[in-house]
């Protein structure tokens, strides 16, 4: 390697055969075992291995995409500054952000004083630390990045709850758009047919902007809708009485936590006493939303997940032996447990003997489940008001004690059955929990009618004032901290 | 009812991954058992639901060039390459059998 010239050895480091800390070291072996020949008078032994690092550093981003997804791009035509790339679940698939290869994503509010005042050490020696909660999931990066105010706004991804999950978990409002509303192109697919990119922003009205700079006809995506999209400023409603808010009692779901339920009530309470009309709907499939998704997602995942093959981007393995036994290695390498357990069910489920029983009977589920929601809105209901999550954000020492599909399970029954019919929903931020944990609740609205939900859930935003997290970091950094909303909080 | 052997090798060859372990079978067994749960849905005379926007035509653009020529951005990513070509090893040669296979379902 030391004899080859600039341009072989540059090749080599490009293709990953020699790491530039290899190299380094090989070099800095070399000029040890010649020291007789006295040509250096001084080695720059640490600066040299640094440097190395930090090429290292620079090779190692490895996948440069070669294109912009096209909501990112329209972000950037409109001169949004991208701060970055934000953690998530391998491929997306997860409730906690904690099954990615890059590690778990710490909620924010762990170091609020609002939870640090509330959580009671159980010993001297606890460590702080490990106390910390998860974001939820997927999107979680983007969540902790956008409640922790190193940014405006976050994109994220909505295939079960996503984007409202990690939301509801980190205080933070998380639109998911109509499927059809926002390009998909440059989306990594999960499940065509469901995934939608997410927004999460600090309040409803940034949503509202946000989802103007997105939403539109892409004609690199066929699934997006051709209508004419015209971007929205919310109103401020002030008069809820011609508003018809429906409760599915199916989101009454077991493990529902009674702190959740009681302020799910007190929510259909603010609406009724300001004049709006709010009764009690059924969504009898409610309960068959999470099996349906879970062959469905699987089934899909097995086919999205075939381009992982190594050949034109991404991980590869070194075996040659032949082209299959390269897929085999590559994709044994390359993916976590989670992502091989669902290809593999996936191709379960779509074997010949087993096509008709799994997957298409899953899709005949999907439409009774869609059909639920059209019956509840075609009866006079405007909007659907729910809790996004179970409980508030536990603990992560406590979350990975259960595997991956068996949360992904328990975590999406209430956000799950919106990605299903397509319909768009958002999480709110409703109040702090007991231990000091944000609490959000969920609108779900009609097909593209994201103004009409956006507006009520900006009118909840406003009633319910949701307190501003107290970071210690932030305050340092900003003195400026908006003081007005420590006015009386929801709960 | 448990999944044979057959099928678990069936199915490392189709999706060109493996069970790796034990709980990897076992993932796969609880996977089925959860899906079996959709049988208790009476689906009669439902027809099966591809697309929330079927009700809607399909967008097909004209079919012109409007963009392309960047072999080098696509070249990039590729970790084997000669020229402009993504370089493979021979392909028409099957994934060895169970027996040959360095696979955790051998001796189940």
């Amino acid at each position: 390697m030391l004899r080859a010239s600039v341009r072989e050895v540059s090749a080599a480091l490009k293709e990953g055969h020699v790491t530039p800390t290899e190299l380094c070291q090989q070099c800095l072996s070399l000029i040890k075992s010649t020291k007789f020949l006295n040509a250096y008078v001084t080695v720059a032994e640490e600066t040299a291995l640094k440097q190395a690092e930090e090429s290292e550093k620079r090779h190692r981003r490895g996948y440069i995409s070669p294109y912009n997804a096209t909501v990112v791009q329209k972000l950037l035509d409109q001169g949004a500054v991208l701060l970055g790339k934000t953690n998530l679940d391998e491929f997306a698939m997860g409730s906690g952000s904690t099954d990615g290869i890059f590690g778990p994503v710490r909620n924010p509010w762990s170091y609020s004083r609002q939870y640090k005042g509330k959580s009671v050490p159980k010993s001297h020696s606890e460590d702080e630390e490990s106390n910390w909660v998860i974001t939820g999931g997927s999107s979680g990066g983007s969540a902790a990045a956008v409640s922790s105010f190193t940014c405006f706004a976050a994109l994220g991804s909505d295939t079960g709850g996503s984007t409202r999950n990690p939301a509801a978990h980190c205080g933070v409002v998380g639109l998911k758009p109509t499927y059809g509303l926002i390009s998909r192109h440059g989306l990594i697919p999960l499940v065509n047919s469901m995934d939608v990119p997410g927004i999460l922003t600090r309040c409803v009205d940034d949503a509202a902007i946000v989802l103007g700079s997105l939403a539109g006809h892409d004609p690199k995506d066929s699934t997006t809708i051709q209508d004419n999209f015209k971007p929205f400023e919310l109103p401020n409603l002030t008069d809820v009485s011609k508003l018809s808010i429906g409760i599915p009692k199916e989101y009454h779901a077991p493990g529902l936590s009674s702190e959740i339920l009681a302020l799910w009530s007190k929510a259909a309470d603010l609406f009724k006493n300001a004049g709006a009309k709010v009764i009690e709907v059924s969504l009898p499939h409610t309960c068959y939303s999470i099996v349906c998704y879970h062959v469905l997602c699987t089934a899909e995942v097995a086919s999205n997940m075939a381009r992982f093959d190594g050949l034109e981007y991404g991980h590869r393995s070194d075996m040659n032996k032949s082209t299959e036994s390269l897929y085999a290695a590559t994709r044994r390498e390359g993916f976590n447990d989670v992502v091989r357990g669902r290809i593999l069910s996936g191709n379960f489920f779509l074997l010949k003997q087993n096509y008709e029983n799994y997957f298409i009977k899953a899709q005949k589920v999907r439409r009774l489940i869609a059909n639920d929601f059209v019956k509840v809105f075609r009866s006079g209901v405007d909007i659907l008001l729910t809790p996004t999550t179970l409980s508030d954000a536990v603990p992560y020492m406590e979350f990975i004690k259960e595997d991956n599909r068996t949360r992904s399970a328990q975590d999406d029954i209430l956000t799950q059955a919106a990605n299903m019919a397509g319909l768009p929903a958002i999480n709110v931020p409703t109040a702090l929990s007991k231990r000091g944990l944000p609490v959000g609740l969920q609108f779900i609205g009609r097909s593209f009618q994201e103004k009409q939900l956006l507006t009520v859930a900006k009118w909840f935003e406003k009633q319910v004032k949701f307190p501003m997290i107290q970071l210690e970091e932030v305050k340092r950094h900003d003195r400026n901290v908006f003081q007005y909303q420590k006015s009386a909080s929801f709960s | 009812q448990k999944v044979t052997v057959e099928v678990l090798d069936h199915l490392e060859r189709l999706a060109l991954v493996d069970f790796r372990d034990a709980e990897g079978v076992e993932r796969l067994q609880k996977a089925i058992q959860f899906a079996d749960q959709l049988h208790e849905v009476n689906t009669d005379g439902v027809e099966p639901m591809d697309s929330v926007l079927e009700d809607r035509c399909l967008y097909l653009r004209e079919d012109d060039v409007t963009e392309g020529n960047c072999t080098k951005e696509l070249l990039k990513n590729a970790r084997e390459k000669v020229e402009e070509y993504f370089v493979a090893p021979p392909g028409n040669i099957p994934l060895p059998k169970l027996e040959e296979r360095e696979t955790f379902l051998q001796g189940s």
